[in-house]
């Protein structure tokens, strides 16, 4: 059964319809070469955002401007209404409360058990000890990892470690959740377990989310199949369906080539999407 | 060289220095600000302080114990063995216990903090404990830089303490000479600017140890390679520092209390 955590009241916008993330015209680069130009978009409450690029192509960076560890060359970012570039360090750890993030290879504490690096967040908190082992065992519930919380990160294998960084991610019941290729370098079966997490978090509490991966297979399950939750696992949409709130983004070469529903991308009449598709 | 490639040194060079100000600057001043990692600051003392202690130990006593070989040899020739105490003791003091236990310190902490947090950021381990809501600064390099200049400062005394006991073992074991009067020698000698100078040393270099090890961690860059560049590079310039700002240390106090 599914037992993850309830979203917060703040989850609950000040506007309902106002997007949870916007990206307006925003360019970054390093040592003087561009990676990200002129880019544009925005994820709506509730959204899945997949973006898709080959590697190189600044996805990550992408994931990282959202959440504010890097700051554009120029544009503007606004995460729940409110700017980020112009915010200091301090203000951003607040916003950040909200936003929960999944690194490509997990980034878990090695330091620490599983227990510690899930509870991280609640502990710098102060949330009460009983409070924390509860949202920490559900959490871990929720990936169907409950057996490992008093493992240290490298007595895990790779996937069981992106599913303890997806349990560190919701623990705190976030409004946004930034996954940066979460199957990247997994077997297609682990791949697939994680797919149906997210689809899960994605289905069950309509967490609005943006996604990172180049695996085709993932992003085109996320846009076709629907969790079951008397069954606990993803199911096909009926006829062919669609789901209407999963939607993409592409990237080539630093540019945003594509915005739009699965439909309009397997549609799509340019060259580049169509060999990318291919 | 091209001038470009002199122009573009150069600005690194000043990045860097702005980058490393700005880090050192902030990991000072985050004592003053909520959250305080107290519990972070003793783990890092603990680790820094009492786990350099084996280190220190054998550094002073052998150090000592070859400061009055050497002082005594040379000073046989001048039929004044019976102040080895006193030489031993000013050298121990005011130079040789801070530099060489700083030397120590920095071997195996520097080069520990620039390999842990460098490990840290290759592995996005920082970025996550940021995109979680904590300062990695605050958490991460203000425990480190307090813990190591605190335990620096009481590792040097005891580092002066076990090499003027040091010396006194080779001069009473060794050289025969009168154990009492090594003491004598060795206490008289000393005056509150040999103390202060050797006490303020510490300071400063456990400051260098800690900032250029972390400096170094926080912005390690190219994986396992990069953390590898950063740990050797945390060693050297701390050490380096350290003997150099000795001098100017030195020379400084020379001139304000005239010895």
């Amino acid at each position: 059964m599914v037992t993850a955590p309830q979203p917060t009241a703040s989850a609950v916008q000040e506007d309902p319809g106002q997007p949870v993330l916007v990206f307006e015209d925003v360019s970054i680069g390093f040592e003087g070469k561009p990676v990200l130009e002129n880019i544009s978009f925005k994820v709506s409450p509730g959204d899945t955002r997949i973006l898709l690029g080959p590697a190189g192509s600044g996805k990550s960076v992408l994931l990282k401007l959202a959440n504010g560890l890097i700051r554009p060359d120029s544009g503007t970012i606004t995460v729940f209404g409110e700017e980020i570039n112009t915010m200091r360090e301090e203000q951003l750890f607040q916003l950040r409360g909200r936003i929960g993030m999944v690194f490509q290879e997990g980034a878990l504490f090695d330091s620490l058990t599983v227990r510690d690096n899930v509870a991280y967040r609640l502990i710098e908190q102060k949330v009460p000890e009983a409070e924390v082992t509860q949202r920490v065992l559900e959490a871990l519930r929720f990936v169907e990892l409950e057996q490992t919380v008093d493992k240290f990160p490298s007595q895990l294998s790779g996937g069981m470690r992106r599913r303890v960084a997806i349990a560190r991610a919701i623990v705190n019941r976030p409004d946004l959740i930034l996954y940066d290729s979460p199957t990247g370098g997994l077997d297609p079966i682990t791949s697939t377990t994680i797919v149906e997490l997210v689809m899960k978090q994605r289905d069950v509490y309509h967490t609005s989310s943006l996604l990172v991966t180049h695996r085709l297979q993932d992003a085109f399950s996320l846009a076709t199949h629907t969790f079951d939750r008397t069954e606990n696992h993803m199911v096909p949409i009926p006829n062919n369906g669609l789901d209407p709130k999963t939607n993409f983004l592409m990237l080539h070469d630093g540019h945003l080539v594509f915005d739009g529903s699965t439909h309009d991308l397997v549609h799509s009449e340019d060259p580049f999407i169509k060999e990318y598709l291919s | 060289m091209p001038l470009e490639t002199i122009e573009s040194i150069a600005k690194k060079l000043v990045l860097s220095v702005q980058d490393y100000a700005l880090l050192t600057g902030r990991a000072i001043g985050n004592i003053f600000q909520r959250p305080r990692y107290i519990a972070d600051l003793i783990v890092q003392a603990d680790s820094i302080g009492i786990g350099s202690v084996p280190i220190v130990l054998l550094t002073g006593f052998f150090t000592g114990g070859v400061l009055a070989l050497q002082s005594a040899s040379s000073l046989a020739q001048f039929g004044a063995t019976a102040i080895t105490g006193e030489l031993v003791s000013l050298s121990m003091i005011k130079e040789l216990g801070p530099v060489l236990t700083s030397l120590m310190v920095s071997g195996r902490n520097a080069s520990g903090m620039a390999s842990e947090l460098g490990s840290m950021m290759v592995t996005e381990q920082i970025d996550a404990m940021r995109a979680l809501g904590t300062d990695p600064v605050k958490k991460l390099v203000t425990p480190r830089l307090y813990a190591t200049v605190i335990m620096l400062f009481f590792l040097t005394i005891l580092s002066d303490t076990v090499g003027t006991l040091g010396g006194a073992v080779i001069s009473v074991f060794m050289l025969g000479q009168d154990g009492s009067q090594y003491f004598h020698t060795a206490y008289q000698t000393l005056q509150y600017p040999d103390i202060i100078q050797g006490l303020v040393k510490p300071i400063v270099f456990g400051f260098i140890i800690a900032s250029v090890g972390c400096y170094y961690g926080m912005t390690t860059r190219g994986g396992t390679q990069g953390v590898g560049r950063s740990t050797t590079q945390a060693v050297v310039v701390s050490s380096v520092l350290i003997i150099a700002i000795d001098l100017v240390i030195s020379q400084f106090m020379i001139g304000v209390f005239g010895r």
